[in-house]
């Protein structure tokens, strides 16, 4: 069941999420920010949380790989929530999302690719 | 808030055109020392320029088109970037304009009349590609200081006037001569009375080519204001500020011309290639010359929605520096595989060339049309973000536009 449910996590994740595009970037924290060493995700009053409502079903790689919104981890839940049996965070919600845009936000650092992709024209008919 | 600009510029620009309707002779009865704002030739900057033209600043002016903009053959006036460094001088005096050429290599210092030049000396008139040395700039990562061009800092229009090599020889040349330096009438963004804002030139050989030409007119009218009116140098193919507005002196140099931006790091890169966000010191910077080969897809505009199964016809231009280009391709496959469009010559030696190509598209979805020209002698357009330099210039990385077939 548990095996079941990271497997199907892990290709939700990279291809099946819905219809939005999720962008993955680098690690938006600092270095200096300290690892819990039994999950690898940053240490912080709201860490226990993570691991009740997160960890406790899947890998914490699931979250240190990526780099979503905060509406982007709102709708891994959501999709979790309709798939995978999770269950409402209820008022808990509030500090995981918190806790997952501050350190696994979108990168704040400048593009260093070699071309930006073309940014979304007013698309008009020919 | 770029509309709102230009709401706000075309009621400051009413009160511009009623200054150039008042003749000048106004202007004395003003006392001194106050600028009424009816006469200010800065604020009316944007007078008669298309309303689809993008603000980049407008302390001093920087301004430009977006690439469909730029589909005329010839760039007209009201399509054409304009890259201020001051403020456009507030009262032109175009009966008392003259040039004068001095210099420690000039044999004799020689002043001229706007007459004395259309009367005395041979007319030309050729299409010339100016290009602003920054064009480009808002692609590089890091990003680096300064207006954030993005391809739009390009014109290809009409310049009449003498050649600059015919007047340098009537003052005469020294055997020491190796650059010429201009000088124009545009006030310091500070203000300060007398304090030259841009004084840029090319080595004497660029200056005495045949197309090098001391202009008055553009398009076969008055070169407009913004644009240096009424006396302008013309140099095509490298950076757009060696071409000087509202020219009044020309200095033929013993050495490299030293006025305000030829010196420090301004329109230079470094003379060996470095990583992206390194900034050496000034000793290792070389003055940028020729403009590197470069192209856009003028037609059609980004964003095309087309049908499953039309062609496409698409258009633009493609230029080289001093050099000529001789092959233009695109891709709607990322490089992958490239099509040779059709390329014309050029009118005459730095002017843009135009080329045309149709396009069909094998599936429904989102594509990007690339364009890359190759210059005569094989260099091509990167795809990819080109060498780095900390002032951000020349960046000629293939033009692309989004098209999504339906």
């Amino acid at each position: 069941m548990l095996s079941a449910f990271l497997l199907l996590g892990s290709v939700a994740w990279t291809s099946q999420s819905g219809n939005k595009p999720t962008t993955i970037t680098r690690q938006a924290w600092a270095d200096s920010v300290k690892k819990d060493p039994e999950t690898g995700l940053a240490v912080d009053t709201n860490l226990p949380l993570i691991k009740a409502h997160c960890t406790a079903c899947h890998s914490s790689k699931l979250i240190t790989q990526n780099h979503f919104t905060r509406t982007g981890w709102v709708d891994k839940i959501r999709w979790m929530q309709k798939y995978h049996k999770l269950w409402d965070l209820g008022p808990s919600e509030v500090a995981v999302l918190d806790y997952l845009e501050k350190y696994y936000g979108p990168s704040k650092q400048t593009f260093d690719g070699r071309r930006k992709p073309l940014e979304k024209p007013s698309w008009y008919k020919l | 808030m770029r509309e709102n600009d230009r709401r706000r510029f075309i009621k400051q620009s009413v009160l511009g055109t009623l200054g150039t309707i008042l003749s000048t002779e106004v202007v004395f009865a003003i006392p001194e020392g106050y600028k009424p704002l009816f006469f200010d030739n800065d604020r009316d900057a944007l007078k008669g320029k298309s309303a689809e033209m993008v603000v980049l600043n407008d302390r001093p002016w920087n301004v430009e088109a977006p690439a469909h903009l730029l589909d005329d053959a010839v760039t007209p006036a009201e399509k054409m970037f304009i890259r201020n460094n001051g403020i456009v001088p507030e009262t032109i005096d175009v009966n008392g304009w003259t040039l004068t050429i001095n210099g420690e290599s000039a044999k004799n210092k020689k002043v001229y009349t706007l007459e004395d030049l259309k009367k005395k000396f041979k007319h030309y008139t050729y299409q010339l590609t100016l290009e602003c040395g920054g064009n480009g700039r808002a692609g590089y990562f890091p990003s680096t200081a300064g207006n954030q061009w993005t391809n739009g800092g390009i014109s290809c229009a009409e310049w009449t006037g003498v050649r600059l090599r015919d007047i340098l020889e009537d003052a005469g040349i020294k055997d020491d001569a190796v650059y010429i330096g201009y000088y124009g009438k545009d006030i310091h963004p500070s203000r300060e009375p007398g304090k030259v804002v841009i004084s840029r030139g090319v080595p004497l050989k660029k200056a005495l080519e045949d197309e090098s030409l001391i202009a008055w007119a553009m398009n076969g009218k008055d070169i407009p204001v913004v644009h240096g009116y009424p006396l302008r140098l013309v140099i095509g193919g490298w950076p757009a500020s060696v071409s000087g507005k509202w020219l009044h002196t020309i200095s033929i140099r013993n050495k490299v011309h030293d006025g305000p931006k030829m010196t420090g790091k301004s329109y230079k890169v470094p003379i060996n290639p470095v990583e992206p966000g390194v900034d050496p010191p000034e000793d290792q910077f070389r003055i940028i010359e020729s403009m590197p080969v470069k192209s856009l897809i003028t037609y059609p505009q980004t964003g095309a929605m087309l049908d499953f199964g039309k062609t496409l016809a698409l258009r633009g231009h493609a230029w080289a520096g001093d050099l000529e280009v001789k092959q233009l391709e695109i891709s709607i496959d990322f490089g992958a595989t490239w099509q040779k469009a059709k390329l014309q010559a050029p009118k005459n030696r730095l002017a843009w060339q135009h080329w045309t190509v149709e396009v069909q598209f094998p599936k429904k979805g989102y594509y990007e049309v690339w364009a890359k020209a190759t210059d005569s002698k094989g260099v091509s357009q990167p795809m990819v973000m080109p060498q780095w330099n900390p002032e951000g210039y020349i960046n000629n990385s293939c033009h692309r536009i989004a098209i999504k077939v339906v």
